[in-house]
């Protein structure tokens, strides 16, 4: 089966619509997705139609509601090729799921003196959390070093895996830089040293297939609003071993088995860490987007994306006094750059009335950017319904911009 | 000339483009004509951080009238910065806190003053009329 570049474009609503009377064209994908009408019409079905609080009700609604998110859970599981469900936490998104681990795994495992890993191209949201567990049990922080390229120094990776370190997480695909990080390697050397990996999967299972068990990932996590589900529901996939072991994070209703004021015994694997309603409704859309994924096929959508990065990388070469962020030899999604003597803000800003949005600043990978020594870049990130001729589009403009600029 | 005027003239020099390109060339070109700061007052004092772009702003006071000089690492908020300090430069301290920036509307400027804008604009605004306030507790009004 080809992919049909004008079907999957005609199931985006939001990409028929115009900004300044101009044909919009997104390219900031990676801060978030638009959403095919197959699942903006599970939102509207459902609150029309079903909408029901969750494990709870015996009557009908409630009950359809159970099903359709334990079906959508079901959905996530074999997406990520986990081996049971029940692994499958629903979250708010990539930032809620590390904060959890963080937090619970933090509690019984991070002592003064222990060390955890992270590396110089997280994102924020993989940075604080951990920060915060180490500030508050005495731990320390590490970060691994990368290459001027953007690809990972491994070698760095290993020297920084001693007998202190207790956690290691990292991104499986850079949102600034795009670089795709040896996961698989790097969760070997970690595990022969015992130590346990969260991967954060927020910039990579929109993009590329995602397998947690042969990766053998400890912990892997992504937000569902990047792979075309709504905002605000996200999954933490975690090893049942290791969901077993940590305690229980937010206590309230649905996380619990019994209550009495002396002692609350407390629910199985998923609901233990899901306390309160969760964004159900929201759960049943990220299987419907999952659904929409899957029948396009991910790997024709990661190599179609592949070829706009490649095209996109060519054409922007030829233009004077870029710089591209970020190229290692596996990449991913993003686009990022700098142009000489010229401010990545007054770029996005000009670019934004021609219809062209793409994401100018740190892209919440502050000590990366200071790292690299510049403010700030431009970047154009894709998703599977971009066009070569949108990249033409931006390349065109860019260099109109460029010429108003300098 | 009081700062109604400036804020006059400057809208009636906005008033001959009809296509964004152009205005945001003229934006661009006032910008690149503004002189900037001294070195010495290029200070993390007299940053406004706006998150992706960045603002210098320094006053003086002499003969009961503030001047300003400012800066920006961003073009297009040094233009905006180039028409700001020019309205509310060489004013007393009563005049520059009684006068509203109504001209960034008037030529259709004004989605750089949203707060979400992260461009400094709105916090220069603000420390503007800061300094006007200091500056008249200190000396008075002249
Ligand atoms: C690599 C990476 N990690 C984490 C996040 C945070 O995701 P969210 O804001 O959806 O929780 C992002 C999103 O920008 C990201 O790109």
């Amino acid at each position: 089966m080809s992919f049909d570049i004008a079907k999957v474009r005609k199931a985006f609503p939001i990409l028929h619509e115009q900004v300044y009377n101009k044909q919009l064209v997104y390219l900031d994908n990676a801060a978030t997705t638009q959403k095919p009408q197959s699942v903006i019409d599970v939102l509207s079905e459902y609150y029309q139609k079903y909408n029901s609080n969750i494990h709870r009700g015996v009557h009908f609604l409630s009950s359809h509601c159970t099903e359709a998110t334990e079906t959508a859970r079901k959905k996530v599981q074999l997406f990520l090729r986990a081996a049971h469900a029940r692994e499958i936490i629903f979250t708010r998104g990539t930032t809620e799921a590390i904060n959890l681990v963080a937090q619970t795994f933090s509690q019984d495992h991070l002592k003064k003196g222990d060390e955890v890993v992270i590396t110089r191209m997280e994102h924020h949201s993989n940075i604080v959390p951990w920060q915060m567990a180490c500030e508050r049990y005495g731990a320390k922080l590490k970060v691994v070093d990368i290459h001027k390229n953007g690809s990972l120094d491994l070698e760095s990776y290993e020297n920084a895996l001693t007998d202190k370190v207790k956690i290691v997480a990292f991104a499986h695909v850079s949102n600034t830089l795009g670089t795709i990080n040896p996961v698989k390697e790097m969760i070997e050397v970690a595990h022969s040293k015992n130590i346990p990996v969260l991967v954060d999967g927020a910039q990579s299972v929109q993009h590329t297939p995602v397998n947690v068990q042969d990766l053998d990932a400890d912990f892997y996590v992504f937000s569902g609003h990047k792979i075309y589900a709504p905002t605000g529901i996200g999954v933490l996939y975690g090893k049942e071993e290791w969901l077993e072991k940590l305690p229980p994070w937010q206590g309230g209703g649905e996380m619990i088995e019994s209550v009495t004021f002396e002692k609350t015994t407390y629910n199985e694997l998923p609901f233990k860490f899901e306390a309160g309603t969760p964004d159900y409704i929201g759960a049943i859309a990220l299987g419907a987007a999952i659904d929409f994924v899957e029948k396009i096929g991910i790997e024709q959508i990661s190599s179609y994306e592949d070829m706009l990065l490649r095209y996109a990388t060519d054409k922007i070469k030829t233009i004077e006094g870029i710089e591209i962020i970020g190229n290692a030899n596996r990449k991913s999604g993003v686009l990022s750059f700098v142009v000489d003597g010229v401010h990545p803000y007054d770029i996005g800003v000009l670019l934004d009335k021609t219809g062209i949005a793409v994401r100018t600043g740190n892209h919440c990978t502050q000590p990366l950017h200071d790292w690299y020594g510049i403010p700030g870049t431009v970047r154009a990130s894709f998703a599977m319904y971009n066009t070569k001729e949108e990249i033409d589009y931006l390349m065109e403009k860019l260099e109109q911009v460029l010429s108003m600029l300098r | 000339m009081s700062i109604e005027t400036k804020q006059q003239e400057i809208v009636e020099e906005y008033s001959v483009f009809d296509d964004w390109m152009d205005k945001y060339a003229y934006l661009i070109e006032q910008g690149k004509e503004l002189s900037g700061l001294d070195e010495a007052n290029r200070t993390e004092n007299n940053i406004i951080n706006g998150c992706q772009s960045k603002v210098w702003l320094h006053a003086d006071y002499k003969d009961g009238k503030i001047y300003f000089t400012a800066d920006s690492d961003a073009i297009l908020t040094k233009g905006l910065v180039a028409m700001v300090i020019r309205v509310y430069s060489n004013e007393t301290p009563d005049d520059i806190i009684n006068a509203e920036p109504w001209f960034i509307k008037e030529i259709g400027l004004e989605e750089n003053l949203s707060p979400t804008r992260s461009n400094g604009l709105t916090s220069m605004l603000k420390q503007i009329k800061f300094y006007a306030l200091a500056f008249k507790a200190k000396y008075g009004n002249a």
